[in-house]
């Protein structure tokens, strides 16, 4: 079995930019993404999921490494420092690399 | 003596200030707002299939300007006396020139309970009274020459949430006219006040998680939270009585007035206005004018509805 690295982007961020993060994965290059409903607490405060405007989304998108910087680089230029965003990236592996 | 819902809205503030444990799902809310505003467009659908809707052009027209005034009324006194922040002054006025549709729920239910009559086609003037708010908030603090992406902003606010399921509910039941709507009424009509109860006491817990946020940003906002909806209000029922509106359209269209947006506006200023702060507005509209209208403000208007008809 043969294992290739890929990197995973993971990026935690209001409910309301979804439609907007959505277009710029899109855009950006990313083969695919994965959305989860998530709650959370940060420099926002307590973000308790309990209507829309308190809810939060978590984003994961595999790519590679060159796609995942660009779009992290993006995100954090564009909506970090008006939308409660945090970003990180890690290593993994993946089986089809002709999927991501 | 209080109608029941607000108690479940007291309730609701109560068990959030406790810290209880208590929330709703956030599908279950969901899908109480969904209900209210389909049966609240559906009723005002029925409405209108039975007059012309030529007749109401001047209504229309006037809610559309008591929008907008709203806004522009707000926006100065948010920038001069509170000192905001143009991002800020801009949205908070949005709130505050549309409306809310659980206030407009109270407000019928109060009337309701009071066997007050009230124009039955009011659904379509809270429609359209959602939207020039919007558009004065995004021009405020943008400008007009700025690079705003209009599609994206009339995506947001034409196609929220709020909008499409009550349009959507006016044209049905416009198409559907009465007999059409009778099979719907068991969940539309006959739930109506239960679906509200829950929807007041999620409410209630939104409200007590705002009241936190509230606390850091001061007197100003309580001050403005409470005197804009008594402004607003006076504005409403002065231009409720040149339309020539009921006694109970007169206290519907000051409630509408004097209520602030938390569901189409803020979804439409997160995306269209992201440097505004959406605690302080929320904070606002939420924490101080939704109880405040609720609790407070409808019998006022009522008062002052009789006042202007007496």
């Amino acid at each position: 079995m043969n294992a290739h690295k890929r990197k995973l982007l993971t990026i935690v961020t209001e409910a309301a930019l979804e439609g907007t993060l959505v277009r710029e994965i899109d855009r950006l290059g990313a083969h695919g993404y994965t959305i989860t409903d998530a709650r959370g607490k940060g420099e926002h405060g307590v973000r308790n999921a309990g209507w829309e405007a308190s809810a939060n989304i978590r984003v994961e998108v595999v790519c590679d490494a060159e796609t995942a910087v660009a779009l992290a680089t993006h995100l954090r230029e564009h909506y970090s420092e008006n939308y409660a965003m945090i970003l990180y990236l890690s290593d993994v592996e993946v089986l089809r690399p002709e999927k991501f | 003596m209080l109608d029941p819902v607000i108690l479940f809205f007291v309730l609701g503030i109560s068990a959030g200030l406790l810290r209880s444990e208590l929330r709703l799902p956030a599908a279950v809310y969901e899908l109480v707002t969904i209900v209210l505003l389909l049966a609240i467009g559906l009723k005002g659908g029925v409405e209108l299939a039975k007059q012309p809707l030529g007749q109401l052009l001047p209504q229309m027209v006037g809610v559309v300007v008591l929008g907008f005034f709203l806004a522009l009324i707000a926006f100065p006194i948010l920038r001069k006396l509170g000192r905001l922040q143009r991002a800020d002054a801009a949205s908070i006025a949005a709130h505050y020139g549309s409306v809310s549709v659980g206030t407009y729920a109270v407000a019928v239910a109060y009337l309701g309970s009071r066997q007050v009559s009230f124009e039955e086609h009011m659904p379509l003037l809270l429609v359209l009274m959602e939207v020039p708010a919007i558009l004065v908030g995004i021009i405020l603090a943008r400008g007009v020459t700025r690079s705003t992406n209009w599609g994206s902003v009339m995506h947001e606010v034409f196609l929220g949430k709020g909008i499409v399921l009550l349009l959507g509910g006016l044209l049905i039941g416009w198409a559907a006219g009465p007999e059409g709507v009778t099979p719907l009424e068991p969940l539309f009509v006959d739930l109506f006040k239960g679906v509200l109860a829950l929807f007041l006491l999620e409410m209630g817990l939104i409200t007590a998680a705002q009241l936190t946020g509230l606390r850091r940003y001061g007197l100003f906002l309580v001050g403005f939270g409470v005197a804009m909806p008594l402004f607003s209000a006076v504005v409403g029922t002065a231009t409720a009585y040149v339309l020539g509106l009921s006694l109970g359209g007169t206290v519907i269209l000051a409630t509408l007035a004097a209520s602030a947006s938390y569901i189409a506006v803020p979804a439409a200023m997160r995306i269209s206005v992201p440097e505004a702060n959406p605690t302080l507005s929320l904070a606002a509209a939420l924490g101080i004018t939704f109880p405040f209208n609720v609790l407070l403000g409808i019998p006022i208007y009522h008062a002052m509805a009789t006042l202007v008809h007496g």
